[in-house]
């Protein structure tokens, strides 16, 4: 017997779309984007943009830098955890993002398209939320990957397209807060948890426009589509935490772009770039190299045995990246630069410090640290790590290491500091 | 749906002005609400939204607005218009050849897809974030980090194997364990 259809009147009939999942999405991401957030405003911070020109990558950032203070040196791990924090939870909220997105999409074909002009806005402002959130997260996904597809420099894009999504998730969050909150309290999470597939039925339809008008018959409960999407972020979290935990973990981190070793010794530990990959000549950094220390008294210039002869220090400090990684603590030794601030002629203050690099081209190859970077006793010219002399990759023959400050904050292939300035070519 | 479901807009909670509010009567800003079709905070909200995401693009945008303004729009077309018909398509193929969904809501629910349905859905998601470095597109990679990118590709179908193993094992024990049930009472079936 044949049994006549139709065609259901929408294609999206999954019974578990309803205003109750989509929230129990939404308060995720309600916790973890501010997290987000705050996190990327502090990395912005991290390289005290606000001290010169040459650490900022958005000189046009007008009032969206208003927080900007002097990034500390205490504790010494802070970046470490922060950018950690920022990158991981990022790459692990990706399931819970689409899921949201998942669980609205039928809002996107209603009919008719626009009611009238504030739900006309709604649906611009919706463009951005949508639009700026995917943005973000396929930024921030690619640059750790190093995959630079996305149209121009990683900084300004992610930075001003942060913004860009947070004012609309401002509006998002202030306009669907009290139905958000009425969707949690009209089913108890816990018995949610409990119910399986065969008792699992459609939320009532509801003014959301979320339920769907026909729905199939269940393939899955909503414990079932939430387990899914915790799967989800826990595989995430396994395959990717290890490269910023580090230790034993990091062989965990399978996927992630710093889970695998790099060699073995003193010098076997993550690199940002390499020697090959940033252009030093082999006679910019050979018997050549002159480290010339430039102040308030004068010019110093120093061959390597120089700087070896003057008064070594040591810290453990970690290295920690933009994109996330980072690695446990190394022991460096070298010239601490309060050291090197007093031999030029600073006896008295601890000025800030530009540092420019054997680097010929590419971002970073200089930049300025601040007073206070300047005057921690950890603060290293480091010559040497964890008992050797710093391999090529790590910065021979002379790196800056700083306490609590992002990965390209710390110089490598140094060749002149200038204390008391922060441009290039600016006299002490 | 009741009535009541029905006329409660969002905004401002019904209690607030439910007593106040007659048919017929007047309310502030009626006139707004007819125009706007939204309540009047709704707009502010959004004034508000828009002067930071405007003051940030204006920022932005000087230079190369176009490519930058074709990746934000972008970013939701391909994700409404390309990916959410495909994971659904491919899961309603799923369930269509492997006989999971009933016909109506009366049909008892056959989940013996989801065995599949779950470690794929992991497994894509995986590829889905980090498939750069599964498919070597990333070409500074191996330049800048003196890591080898060939082992991502190995690394991914191992971790979907085990998976899917997983399930299969799963699926096997839930198998095994609801057989003496139905082998003790054949004449129920």
């Amino acid at each position: 017997m044949k049994v006549s259809r139709r065609l259901p009147e929408s294609p999206w009939r999954s019974p578990l779309r309803g205003p109750w999942l989509t929230s129990v999405f939404g308060v995720v991401l309600l916790v973890g984007i501010p997290v987000l957030f705050v996190t990327g405003l502090l990395s912005y911070a991290a390289y005290n943009p606000d001290l010169a020109m040459i650490n900022d990558k958005t000189p046009d950032k007008g009032l969206l830098g208003f927080y900007l203070f002097s990034w500390p040196t205490h504790p010494y791990w802070l970046y470490r955890v922060t950018q950690g924090v920022h990158v991981t939870l990022g790459i692990v909220l990706v399931p819970v993002l689409l899921a949201k997105l998942w669980s609205v999409v039928p809002k996107l074909f209603v009919l008719p398209p626009v009611r009238s002009l504030g739900h006309a806005l709604d649906r611009v402002s919706l463009l951005l939320l949508v639009g700026g959130g995917l943005f973000e997260f396929v930024t921030g996904v690619l640059n750790v990957q190093l995959d630079y597809l996305f149209p121009g420099s990683f900084y300004p894009l992610h930075f001003y397209g942060a913004w860009v999504f947070t004012g609309a998730v401002l509006a998002h969050v202030v306009i669907r807060l009290p139905r958000t909150v009425r969707a949690l309290r009209s089913r108890d999470f816990r018995a949610e948890l409990r119910t399986n597939t065969a008792h699992t039925r459609p939320e009532p339809r509801d003014e959301t426009g979320l339920v769907a008008a026909e729905p199939a018959a269940p393939t899955t409960s909503r414990r079932g589509a939430l387990g899914m999407v915790g799967l989800g972020s826990l595989a995430l979290l396994v395959v990717t935490a290890g490269q910023s935990i580090g230790g034993p973990l990091r062989r965990t981190a399978l996927l992630a772009p710093h889970g695998s070793p790099v060699g073995d010794g003193p010098n076997g530990f993550q690199v940002n770039k390499g020697y090959r990959a940033v252009n030093i000549r082999p006679k910019d950094v050979g018997e050549d190299w002159r480290l010339v220390v430039k102040g308030r008294g004068g010019r110093v210039p120093l061959s390597l045995d120089e700087v070896r002869r003057l008064a070594q220090h040591g810290s453990a400090l970690p290295i920690a990246c933009v994109e996330g990684w980072s690695t446990g603590n190394q022991h460096w030794e070298g010239v601490r630069l309060i050291d090197l601030a007093r031999m030029v002629g600073h006896t008295d203050d601890a000025p800030d410090v530009f540092v420019e690099s054997a680097q010929l081209t590419g971002s970073f190859r200089a930049v300025a640290l601040r007073g206070n970077q300047v005057r921690d006793p950890r603060s290293l010219l480091a010559l040497r790590v964890n008992g050797a002399e710093l391999s090529h990759d790590h910065g021979y023959p002379a790196r800056v290491i700083v306490p609590g400050a992002p990965g390209v904050m710390n110089t490598k292939w140094v060749r002149q500091l200038t204390f008391g300035v922060t441009t290039f070519g600016a006299q002490a | 749906m009741t009535p009541q479901d029905q006329d409660t807009p969002p905004g401002p909670p019904a209690g607030a002005r439910s007593g106040a509010w007659r048919p017929g009567a007047w309310r502030p800003g009626d006139r707004f609400r007819r125009l706007y079709g939204e309540e009047p905070l709704h707009l502010l909200i959004l004034i508000v939204s828009f002067a930071v995401c405007g003051y940030a693009a204006v920022r932005w945008l000087s230079d190369d607005w176009l490519s930058i303004a074709v990746w934000f729009v972008g970013a939701a077309v391909l994700h409404d218009l390309v990916l959410v018909p495909l994971y659904a398509g491919t899961d309603w193929i799923l369930h269509r050849v492997g006989g999971g969904r009933g016909r109506t809501a009366d049909d008892p629910p056959r989940t013996a897809v989801n065995h599949i349905r779950v470690p794929a859905f992991v497994s894509l998601l995986l590829l889905l974030v980090y498939w750069p470095l599964v498919f070597r597109n990333s070409p500074h990679y191996s330049v800048s980090t003196h890591l080898s990118d060939a082992v991502f590709l190995r690394r991914w179908l191992l971790i979907t194997a085990v998976l899917f193993g997983a399930s299969a094992v799963w699926y096997a024990v839930g198998r095994y364990r609801t057989r003496p049930r139905e082998r003790t009472t054949p004449k129920e079936r």
